[in-house]
């Protein structure tokens, strides 16, 4: 797989899999830090330093393999445009701060994207893992899998009482950030999800928008992730994550159920009033566009919407950013021509479905 | 409620105005607040780790001397390893080295207190190589606590057993211990 392929695509391989409450979850993430013991951090270390240890991920681990991660591919953040850089951010491949705060950034990158290893960014090391569906048990067995793999070769900063060593304090202990994407329509629709926040956040969890700190729930899309990495052990983290969230799933699922009952005609209208809007606008913002995308997808999910398929929302998601839709121009765009080109590509996309 | 600038929007913000002792109250949108400069909107949002520098200086206030004199030097703490000082990590809330841990450990208990909700010990994954020695610690320490249990509900057949692991897991845990490279 080469770097082309990571950017052309908007789907990654691993997205198109079937997994446990798709329909809700739409992805489950494992992310572990991890550091070299006798490197200062990236805040800190030169620029030798770190070229070093870019080199050395680069000698030992381009193209290899990893059980069901294959072909890892190096990708060296310096020698991108722009452009690629903000898709491989939308693509949740490499975060902004990669691109924002590190010259010496890298990143290792599976075939199947499901495996992204970044390299210099806060930490040293920064361990991804994404499973399609409600998967966090799976994720963080091959995480794990992948850390031993790791620890073969690198020496890591770990103290026996306070755990992995991180550069922020936040993460110190199991280094694990677990989060999980869900696509919240009724539970947004109803107001119910902002009475649940403040409850969430109470059990050390932490509800966000579908591009991390700080951005808003575009398209009723949220991510629940564990904010505590001290002091509880990995499984338990997750254990605790995943039974909110499947209480999510239950409030979530009985919300569609009341909304149906009470006001389908409603409900049919706006979800094919926004199926209207992506078929034929010829303009179209990103808020909207995520806006009429959440509300089509639960009419895939309702079944009022047939012959399209659910993945559409993630692949409509992604294809729908500006640094994709600057990819697929091939230039910069301007706002208003985004909007233009974004309504092109979704009428286009749909019109595949048919 | 109506904005009281543009007359347009609804007023969503209230300001408490105290001139001279008097008081008025003005009601606005948050447009026109931002353009008369009453809300003082950060660019990139309010993030989490804004929050958690916030908590870092915590201790600035005692800092602020009664009699008006500012002590900025407090002996500050500096890492051997790095040199990153204490009021240095402070500032960015990210440790320069894995050695900083030990060499602030006297002021992070609090810190780690606050954002961990109260945990100070690691509970989870003990690398295999780093670790080797914790993971024969917690191994023995598991072992012990079936043994006690074992001795106490007097199966005694399996408490030998147990025994035996312990005494081999003792043993075998010094050996390599010597030529280690790690």
């Amino acid at each position: 797989m080469t770097l082309e392929h990571f950017i052309n695509e908007a789907i990654s391989p691993w997205m198109l899999e079937d997994g446990p409450d798709k329909d809700i979850v739409m992805s489950s993430r494992i992310r572990l830090a991890r550091n070299f013991a006798n490197v200062p951090y990236p805040i800190l270390a030169g620029q030798e330093k770190l070229e070093e240890i870019r080199e050395f991920f680069e000698n030992e681990y381009a193209h290899q393999s990893f059980h069901t991660f294959e072909n890892l591919e190096f990708v060296n953040v310096r020698e991108l445009t722009p452009v690629e850089k903000s898709v491989l951010v939308e693509k949740h491949l490499i975060s902004p701060h990669l691109v924002r705060h590190t010259e010496e950034g890298a990143v290792l990158i599976s075939e199947n994207e499901q495996l992204s290893m970044m390299i210099n960014e806060e930490d040293h090391i920064r361990i991804q893992v994404y499973f399609p569906g409600l998967q966090l048990k799976k994720a963080l067995e091959h995480a794990f899998n992948l850390d031993d793999w790791l620890e073969e070769k690198v020496n890591y900063a770990f103290d026996e009482t306070k755990g992995y060593l991180t550069s922020c304090p936040t993460n110190v202990g199991t280094g694990m950030r677990a989060s999980v994407m869900m696509h919240l329509p009724a539970l947004a629709m109803s107001n119910q999800i902002n009475r649940m926040i403040p409850a969430i956040s109470q059990l050390g969890l932490v509800v966000r928008g579908i591009y991390g700190e700080g951005s808003e729930a575009l398209g009723n899309i949220f991510q629940i992730s564990n904010q505590i990495t001290l002091g509880k052990s990995e499984t338990d983290i997750i254990e605790d994550l995943e039974s909110i969230v499947n209480q999510l799933i239950e409030h979530e699922r009985t919300a569609r159920m009341h909304i149906l009952e009470r006001s389908e005609m409603r409900l049919q209208d706006r979800i094919f009033r926004s199926y209207g809007v992506l078929q034929y606008s010829r303009i179209i913002d990103s808020k909207e566009a995520a806006r009429c995308i959440s509300d089509v997808r639960l009419g895939i999910d309702l079944g009022i919407i047939e012959n399209t398929s659910g993945n559409i929302l993630n692949e409509l998601m992604v294809l729908t950013q500006p640094g994709f839709l600057q990819q697929y121009a091939n230039r910069t765009l301007k706002a208003g021509e985004r909007d233009t080109l974004r309504a092109t590509l979704i009428r286009e996309r749909l019109e595949l479905e048919k | 409620m109506e904005c009281q600038e543009c007359n347009e929007r609804t007023a969503t913000l209230h300001f408490k105005r105290i001139v001279n002792g008097e008081e008025t109250i003005v009601k606005m949108c948050e447009e026109c607040a931002k353009k008369k400069g009453f809300v003082p909107y950060p660019e990139d949002g309010y993030s989490l780790h804004d929050l958690l520098t916030g908590l870092f200086n915590f201790d600035n206030l005692k800092m602020a001397n009664p009699s008006g004199n500012q002590i900025n030097q407090v002996k500050d703490l500096q890492c051997s390893s790095c040199g990153m000082t204490f009021s240095e990590f402070k500032k960015v809330g990210k440790f320069g080295c894995a050695q900083c841990y030990e060499s602030f450990a006297s002021r992070l208990e609090p810190i780690f207190r606050r954002v961990h909700a109260g945990n100070t010990k690691h509970f989870g994954k003990i690398p295999k190589r780093a670790g080797s020695d914790l993971h024969v610690k917690r191994q023995l320490k598991s072992y012990k606590e079936e043994l006690q249990h074992l001795i106490e509900t007097e199966a005694f057949e399996e408490a030998a057993k147990v025994r035996d692991k312990i005494k081999a897991l003792e043993k075998g845990h010094r050996e390599p211990e010597a030529g280690e490279d790690i």
